[in-house]
């Protein structure tokens, strides 16, 4: 299967401080990405550098097969809705269409049309007197009409309140199931990927901390209940993603790919929600405490 | 491309085009009059040689219209950078729009050439347009103004001509370098106007002047060279006549002077430029040079004092290089704004985001 995104060393530096370092991941096509994170952790670098706004600072980055935003034709291969769904606030829905059509050689008037009529958007209107969601949905029929094999969504849905946000990510899955593209999408929350990913990068810190098949991850993590034991004392093929110890008793989350059979613990699974967490509660020994349980 | 940069323009280019609209028509209608008025009283003031008071009343006429177009001439380009030039590209960081449209399939490198090429050629035309019709206006008026307001002279050169077409390519493209390096709008425009006005005045000030080397030469004192004489009174003493300068040449009407001073006999200077120079050795109680009953007579004075050798010598660079100095200082614009062009091209693909 090919990759739609494959980065080596991957880095990026503002002045002295690093954005996102040392990111390697390799994404197959098909997919829909999810990539998480807490706010600052580097998301919308990793998205600049992959449709071609940013240029890296260290590594390599290749988007379908090709270097990001150099050509008129990756360009078209790519769509990128940004933050905040921004839109020309002074041109109507009919306009931003028109751009859509004049600048994108693949172009489906015919898919954009039927959103924007589907969506109930009055082409005359123009695009700053939309409400946050019409906005949304407005820059992801720009989109999706360029008819891309990768779209990448940043925070698409952050701002939007929850029917609006539902609406938003409804449009996007059925334009996925009809059209065969991948689709990366960054969220701070968890809550919004779960439903839709089946794809995981986790990202803290600048760092990656996971990245794999959701089923997969689902598969393989599991919250360990039982007396206090210490960390050594669990079988090497079970990689400790989090613990916490009371005066009498143990929690871990770990992952492995072999069956538990330890009669000691009570085992269950994580959904992707806790998973997450877990990742992020694995904080390296002296760096500062990431303000992670806000997320929660 | 091309529909968006110009949906996205049509409206301050419109209003531009209106006030051109206006203005060359206002021009066109009272130019001829204009010109024949200025004929006319030629034709009347070569009779009985009164030509020096019909350019002073002439221009006095109309000197408030001279310097309006002049000032909507000098002004425009720098209208062009501020308006036009900064916020091409910080309106579009400020709205994250530039996200929207670079992500289309059209490189920034494309974006940028077609919203430089239609926008600035627009300021261009606009400017050159402008100045032209105001040169052709004006001319009457350029040929009897004082040499303050002549072609020549700083102020007025660059409202004429051509200059203003490479002044508006300079500035919109110095704004757009100053918005993409700047990244807000208020900020740039602020700073483009700085840098446009610095540049404006360094150009005629430390510039212009050498473009063609100026020439030199040495004057007989006439009426076309000298404002005026005075005689200091120390107490009931006479001093010695003071003879103060014009900006001007003798047989160069309308040069550009840039400096003029009084030599003596000797060849030293005694007075520099635009202070009065002592001829000490001109009788102010007796003779030619003095104030018998009236006056001292001008002409008979100065027939005394170039006898005895006082001379101005004046630096120039005559009229006749009005056209010279046009193309060569719209070549240096030109060559700015393709040296500040480049810098943007390689600034929109390495630096912004």
């Amino acid at each position: 299967m090919t990759s739609v995104l494959q980065a080596q060393g991957l880095g990026k530096r503002y002045g002295r401080r690093w954005a996102l370092r040392e990111c390697t991941i390799d994404i197959p096509a098909g997919h829909v990405v999810g990539l998480v994170g807490p706010n600052g952790a580097g998301k919308t670098t990793l998205l600049k550098l992959a449709s071609g706004q940013l240029e890296p600072t260290a590594g390599d980055i290749t988007v379908l097969g090709g270097r990001p935003g150099g050509t008129p034709a990756q360009l078209a291969r790519v769509g990128f809705v940004a933050q905040d769904t921004p839109v020309y606030a002074r041109l109507t829905v009919a306009e931003h269409l028109r751009l859509g059509a004049r600048l994108n050689p693949r172009w489906d008037d015919g898919v954009a049309r039927e959103r924007i009529a589907q969506l109930g958007l009055d082409p005359t209107q123009r695009a700053g007197r939309l409400s946050g969601g019409q906005r949304a949905q407005l820059a992801l029929t720009l989109g999706l009409a360029k008819r891309p094999e990768l779209l990448i969504l940043d925070e698409p849905v952050a701002s939007l309140d929850p029917l609006a946000r539902r609406e938003f990510l409804q449009g996007l899955m059925e334009a996925v199931v009809e059209h065969e593209f991948s689709v990366v999408l960054s969220s701070h929350l968890v809550s919004d990927l779960e439903r839709i990913c089946d794809y995981l990068i986790v990202l803290v810190d600048s760092r990656v901390l996971v990245a794999g098949d959701v089923d997969r991850l689902l598969a393989t993590h599991y919250r360990l209940t039982g007396p206090r034991r210490d960390p050594d004392r669990l079988p090497t093929d079970q990689h400790i993603v989090s613990a916490r110890h009371t005066d009498r008793q143990s929690t871990y989350v770990i992952r492995t790919d072999a069956p538990i059979h330890d009669p000691a613990w009570t085992v269950s699974r994580l959904n992707l929600e806790d998973l997450v967490l877990a990742h992020m509660d694995k904080r390296p020994a002296g760096s500062r405490p990431a303000p992670l349980e806000v997320q929660r | 491309m091309i529909w968006l940069t110009w949906r996205q323009f049509r409206g301050s280019a419109a209003a531009v085009a209106a006030l051109l609209v206006v203005l060359t028509a206002v021009l066109a209608l009272s130019g001829p009059g204009l010109a024949s008025r200025y004929s006319a009283g030629i034709t009347a003031c070569v009779q009985d040689d009164t030509c020096g008071q019909f350019f002073d009343r002439f221009f006095g006429q109309y000197d408030t219209p001279f310097m309006a177009v002049s000032l909507i001439v000098l002004l425009l380009p720098a209208l062009a950078g501020i308006f036009w030039g900064a916020p091409l590209i910080t309106r579009e960081m400020e709205a994250d729009t530039h996200l929207l449209v670079w992500n289309q399939s059209i490189t920034r490198s494309r974006w940028l050439a077609v919203k430089l090429g239609l926008t600035g050629l627009t300021a261009m035309a606009a400017a050159g347009l402008c100045g032209l019709v105001v040169t052709w206006w004006s001319a009457p008026l350029d040929r009897s103004a004082p040499e303050d307001l002549a072609l020549m002279a700083p102020l007025v050169f660059g409202a004429r001509g051509i200059a203003p077409m490479g002044y508006a390519a300079f500035a919109f493209v110095l704004g757009v370098t100053v918005g993409m390096t700047v990244r807000r709008t208020l900020p740039a425009m602020a700073l483009t106007l700085a840098v446009f006005a610095t540049i404006q005045l360094a150009m005629p000030l430390l510039i212009r002047p050498h473009l063609i080397p100026p020439v030199t030469g040495a004057f007989e004192l006439s009426e076309a060279n000298v404002d005026g004489f005075s005689i200091n009174r120390d107490g009931d003493k006479a001093g010695p006549m003071e003879i103060h300068l014009r900006s001007a040449v003798p047989g160069h009407a309308g040069a550009w002077v840039l400096s003029s001073r009084m030599i003596d006999p000797s060849g030293r200077t005694i007075a520099e430029n635009g202070l009065p120079g002592a001829v000490k050795e001109v009788s102010t109680t007796s003779g030619p040079c003095a104030p018998t009953g009236g006056p001292p007579g001008l002409d008979t004075c100065l027939v005394e004092i170039n006898r005895l050798g006082y001379r101005q010598q004046a630096t120039y660079q005559p009229l006749d290089r009005f056209w010279p100095f046009q193309w060569i200082e719209t070549g240096i614009y030109a060559l700015l704004t393709l040296g500040l062009t480049g810098f943007a091209f390689r600034w929109i693909r390495r630096r912004l985001s």
